[in-house]
């Protein structure tokens, strides 16, 4: 999802009976749909994996303003430009609040933007995937934030405060998202066929990357486990895959496009689709810093940081000599 | 050089009438930025119609291990309740 495979440390779940009275009252507490604050006591795993997690959600919201970037430039008319930049500005919106959340586990912004721009901390696979048409812009908000909405929606009842009550603001803003996209493909796909098959062209590029969003098969993970155990995630990857893929198919219906994977088929039994297994191996060398604009995205975020910094540093120097002025007047009455 | 800017608490008042509420935080150089950006953070949506923002650093709070200390003294103190009390039917409403 927007943080995938996030690391617990954890090497098999602990029985209540055998942590320590601490740490057993703060699993109760957990247990019983109590949410943990900022200053109260946590186990050291439980503050480092939400670190984690949270930081690589921030980390997902700014890097995935760039694709989208990319075409506020190019957009077919005024109106549409003027959505996408709202857009692209939540975005950013989301990230502030998702860092601001992690700010309160004791991780400062800028040790978090080092460890993005170092490469140490990851953000989700999708976004290195490049954005060729404006077809692609509708097919990012209508898979992509579908995709993170099917994830973020269980993440409002996480067991941390601070997250879960940024993912509420988040939530109320994802689904313009997901709409924007849909309706930029649904006025397409009534166009000339060649806009219908940009459409279907970028669902066929962005369908199993949407699907890798959701993250290996985790069912047998130990870090999913305890991510479950403390509540900081609801649903295993292949849940979500499955509801997302059941609720995504009829829209490709609608729109008349093709899905792009000869084993899609309705199983009455089960009441949803069965379907084929994405490209692994494609995800794991995303996920490695070796997807098609790795480097690119990277590089933008580094540059955007490193050419900003006389700004940061001039507001800095202005404030600092608005505050020793006025300390020097009120000195002087 | 460059050094972290400063964290700001926001809060907005959603319409008039109500109180500021806390809304989340951010970093700005000075309180003006503070305004500004929480503006552009928290207000994209027409979610206020004043906004305070207060250096975190200012904010004192009472410590979660403090809360039996603090807030036991009025648990044991149903009585403030209205309901504490039975007030009988035939008297209607009190």
């Amino acid at each position: 999802m927007y943080a995938q495979m996030v690391k617990t440390d954890a090497a098999r779940i602990k029985g209540l009976d055998e942590m320590d009275p601490q740490e057993r009252v703060f699993q109760q507490r957990i247990d019983t749909g109590q949410k943990i604050e900022p200053k109260e006591w946590m186990p050291e795993a439980y503050r480092k994996t939400l670190i984690r997690q949270i930081s690589q959600h921030a980390h997902s919201e700014i890097v995935g303003q760039l694709p989208e970037g990319n075409w506020i430039t190019r957009a077919p008319t005024l109106e549409r430009k003027a959505i996408l930049l709202a857009k692209v500005q939540d975005e950013a919106g989301h990230g502030l609040y998702l860092y601001c959340a992690a700010e309160t586990l004791g991780i400062s912004r800028d040790q978090m933007y080092e460890q993005l721009h170092s490469g140490k901390a990851k953000y989700s696979s999708i976004f290195n995937y490049p954005t060729l048409s404006w077809a692609d812009i509708g097919a990012i908000g209508w898979l992509v934030d579908g995709a993170a909405i099917m994830n973020q929606v269980p993440l409002q009842r996480c067991s941390y405060g601070p997250y879960a009550r940024a993912m509420v603001r988040i939530c109320k803003e994802e689904s313009f998202h997901q709409r924007q996209g849909f309706d930029i493909l649904a006025k397409m796909v009534r166009g000339t066929p060649a806009q219908k098959e940009m459409v279907q062209d970028a669902l066929d590029r962005w369908w199993w990357p949407s699907l890798m969003m959701f993250g290996p098969s985790d069912d047998a993970s130990v870090h999913s486990a305890q991510s479950m155990a403390w509540k900081i995630k609801q649903n295993s990857n292949d849940e979500l895959r499955q509801k997302f893929v059941d609720q995504t198919v009829p829209q490709a219906e609608y729109l008349g496009l093709t899905v792009p994977d000869p084993d899609l088929k309705w199983n009455e039994e089960k009441g949803g689709y069965d379907f084929g297994e994405p490209d692994w191996s494609e995800f794991f060398e995303v996920i490695a810093g070796n997807g098609p604009c790795n480097a690119e995205r990277l590089g933008a975020r580094r540059k955007a940081w490193g050419d900003g910094t006389w700004f940061r540093d001039g507001l800095t120097a202005h404030a600092e000599k608005v505050a020793a002025r006025r300390a020097k007047s009120v000195a002087a009455e | 050089m460059s050094s972290e800017w400063p964290l700001w608490e926001v809060f907005i008042r959603g319409q008039h009438g109500l109180n500021h509420r806390h809304v989340g935080s951010l970093h700005a150089p000075d309180a003006e930025m503070a305004i500004n950006n929480a503006r552009d953070v928290y207000t994209r949506r027409n979610e206020g119609v004043s906004i305070w923002v207060v250096r975190s650093s200012d904010i004192v709070a009472s410590a979660p291990s403090e809360k039996g200390p603090l807030f036991e003294p009025s648990n044991s103190k149903v009585y403030r309740h209205p309901t504490f009390f039975d007030i009988p039917d035939e008297v209607g409403h009190m």
